[in-house]
């Protein structure tokens, strides 16, 4: 399947380095709008063909992708959606402007297989979503809270200029796919160098009386999911109970396609999109095997 | 000189107080504060808007019932309410200025400066006045400070603030700090300081900040703040008083307020003991201080190591979940 990168920044080119490595997805082209883009160059060094002009001058070309990654900022994929839309293009959608259904892979990627636009939250929901999911399976969750630790230096200037849309959008996904009656979400930027691995700490309000084993477990069970795609993805401890409340913590290293390992936040969100990407795919062909 | 004093009791001290603030706290605090002719009054969660919660505690009273009261007690007083990018949202402004705030102060770590720019903008589109804050100021050095300030300043922030969330500053590292904002921002913004009790100079800190040129000065009329406490504003009061600064402030009035207002709402006094004293030594961020306490009792391990651990892992504000990954991490350490 032909697949476009829209956007040249810290997420799109680690997602190039990850669509490349796929059987099913062929990554053609990639787009931005700054000459400078280092992700432009590493794309065009490795064949694909590129542009600064940006969605405009994908959709003007002969031959169009079957499937758009856009990794700009909700406001650009505002615009985009309908244009990726009108020609037919699937779109995923890598900015919280969620436009299409929310999509965390282990959670309910089978659901939206045919949906022309999914959108993948952010990375902070991403790593914890799942977390919140594992435990509302089990048990009631009446709130859940995440705070997400990222290293400066792996937040771009997209995610800096909209950080409110990062915490709302994250919060209604906590609700949405992690089945929380209440979401919220914090992120925190820390500057350390070296830069700190991403961190993301999940509490959930539960009964007094719900049984931590049965937690403890579909969290493990989640975990294992989880670093089926994104190897860097790991508890750093034991589900802490107490009174009325579950505490998780994990911590996500990338794999170091783009940026270092401490980038896990770009990889887990890539890794995410890539995967759904795949998914599509294979749907794809399985519906081209019917049909003949 | 003329300063402008801005007290933060109601919002630093919510840290002391555990976020437990009540509607009478509020009433009886901005009263004799008011009273005592300080300008400005801050009332918000510690954390600031939307601070409620798990990782930082949650608020007793929902802060913006704390917001209209402190706006309607006060006569003269402007009330003042912080917010953090990433904890709150730019709605959790506009909900503040419906109920009567009139100035705005956003905080971020002192590196990361453009996350407030969105803030600001609204900010003074809906006509609040603007303060920004600079977290952890002692983790950078002068120039790179400036810059932050140049940034908060361009996107609309009137007054941008050296705070030493750590206490961690010393004398010519306020006046240094300050004078490079100064140089930088000149017309353009005014320059504040924020101090901290961590090593029992926030008094003395707050003159140099107001040598080098800051026009706004935060305290917490009888300490009552984060880690050691914040600047006592009736101490600088009279210090002021003293050195000829022009505040404002009846010394008196503020003094009688501290003793017989704010003294009993606080759960004690806020003291400069060996865990304030790691705090500042370290370089740790003042609102550590309770939670630190709250897990090195639920783990058994020593509050004063999570709080030295703290510093090497350069923590910094808001991340006070990481606080319960290194009592566990303590804990997993002593059993081996």
């Amino acid at each position: 399947m032909k697949a476009a990168i829209v956007g040249s920044g810290n997420i799109g080119t680690d997602l190039l380095y990850k669509l490349l490595r796929s059987e099913v997805l062929e990554p053609r082209w990639m787009v931005g709008i700054d000459p400078a883009s280092e992700g432009l160059k590493r794309a065009a060094s490795l064949g694909l063909e590129v542009s600064v002009d940006g969605a405009e001058w994908l959709l003007c070309q002969d031959e169009l992708p079957d499937v758009v990654f856009e990794a700009t900022s909700a406001a650009v994929h505002r615009a985009n959606a309908p244009r990726y839309a009108e020609a037919g293009i699937r779109a995923i959608d890598l900015t919280p402007a969620a436009v299409g259904p929310y999509v965390v892979p282990p959670v309910n990627l089978g659901d939206h297989r045919d949906a022309p636009n999914l959108n993948l939250i952010t990375c902070g929901g991403q790593a914890t979503i799942p977390v919140v999911y594992a435990v509302s399976r089990v048990v009631p969750v009446s709130y859940a809270e995440i705070v997400a630790s990222v290293a400066s230096v792996s937040a771009g200037p997209g995610t800096r200029a909209n950080i409110d849309e990062f915490t709302r959008t994250t919060s209604h996904g906590i609700e949405a796919i992690g089945g929380a009656e209440r979401g919220k979400a914090i992120i925190v930027l820390n500057p350390a160098d070296p830069p700190m691995i991403m961190r993301d700490t999940i509490f959930c309000a539960i009964p007094e009386d719900a049984d931590p084993d049965l937690i403890t477990d579909s969290i493990a069970r989640m975990e294992t999911d989880i670093r089926s795609y994104v190897p860097g993805f790991r508890l750093l401890s034991e589900p802490q109970f107490d009174a009325g409340r579950v505490s998780i913590f994990v911590e996500v290293a990338g794999a170091g396609d783009f940026l270092p390992a401490y980038a896990g936040n770009l990889d887990i969100m890539t890794a995410a999109a890539t995967k759904v990407g795949e998914e599509i795919a294979n749907a794809a062909a399985a519906d081209r095997h019917v049909t003949a | 000189m003329q300063l402008r004093l801005t007290d933060t009791s109601l919002r630093d001290g919510s840290h002391h107080k555990r976020h437990q603030f009540t509607v009478e706290d509020v009433r009886s605090i901005v009263a004799a504060l008011d009273g005592a002719g300080v300008p400005v009054i801050e009332v918000t969660h510690g954390d600031g808007l939307g601070g409620s919660s798990f990782n930082y505690g949650f608020s007793l009273t929902p802060e913006q019932d704390l917001i209209k009261v402190a706006v309607e007690t006060a006569t003269q007083a402007k009330i003042a309410v912080l917010m953090l990018p990433g904890v709150g949202v730019k709605d959790d402004i506009l909900v503040s200025q419906d109920n009567g705030a009139s100035i705005v102060r956003i905080a971020t770590h002192c590196t990361e400066a453009d996350v407030s720019v969105q803030h600001f903008q609204l900010a003074r589109e809906r006509g609040l006045e603007t303060v920004g804050f600079l977290m952890m100021a002692h983790s950078q050095p002068p120039e790179a400070l400036a810059k932050q300030a140049r940034i908060m300043a361009d996107a609309g922030c009137q007054c941008v603030y050296v705070v030493d969330s750590a206490g961690a500053l010393v004398l010519e590292q306020v006046s240094d700090r300050v004078e490079a904002l100064v140089a930088e921002l000149g017309d353009d913004a005014q320059v504040g300081f924020h101090g901290h009790e961590n090593l029992g100079l926030s008094v003395a800190n707050s003159v140099a900040a107001a040598r080098a040129g800051a026009k706004q000065i935060d305290g917490s009329v009888r300490g009552f703040g984060a880690g050691a406490g914040n600047t006592p504003l009736e101490a600088f009061v009279g210090v002021c008083d003293k050195l000829g600064f022009e505040t404002g402030v009846d010394f008196f009035k503020i003094v009688d307020a501290a003793e017989d207002v704010v003294r009993p709402v606080m759960p004690e006094e806020c003291l400069l003991d060996r865990m304030a004293l790691m705090m500042g030594y370290a370089g740790v961020y003042s609102s550590f201080l309770k939670h630190a306490y709250t897990q090195a009792q639920r783990y058994g391990v020593s509050g004063a190591q999570i709080l030295i651990r703290a510093g090497e892992r350069r923590l910094v504000g808001g991340q006070e979940d990481q606080l319960i990954d290194i009592a566990l991490e303590l804990s997993r350490e002593k059993v081996r």
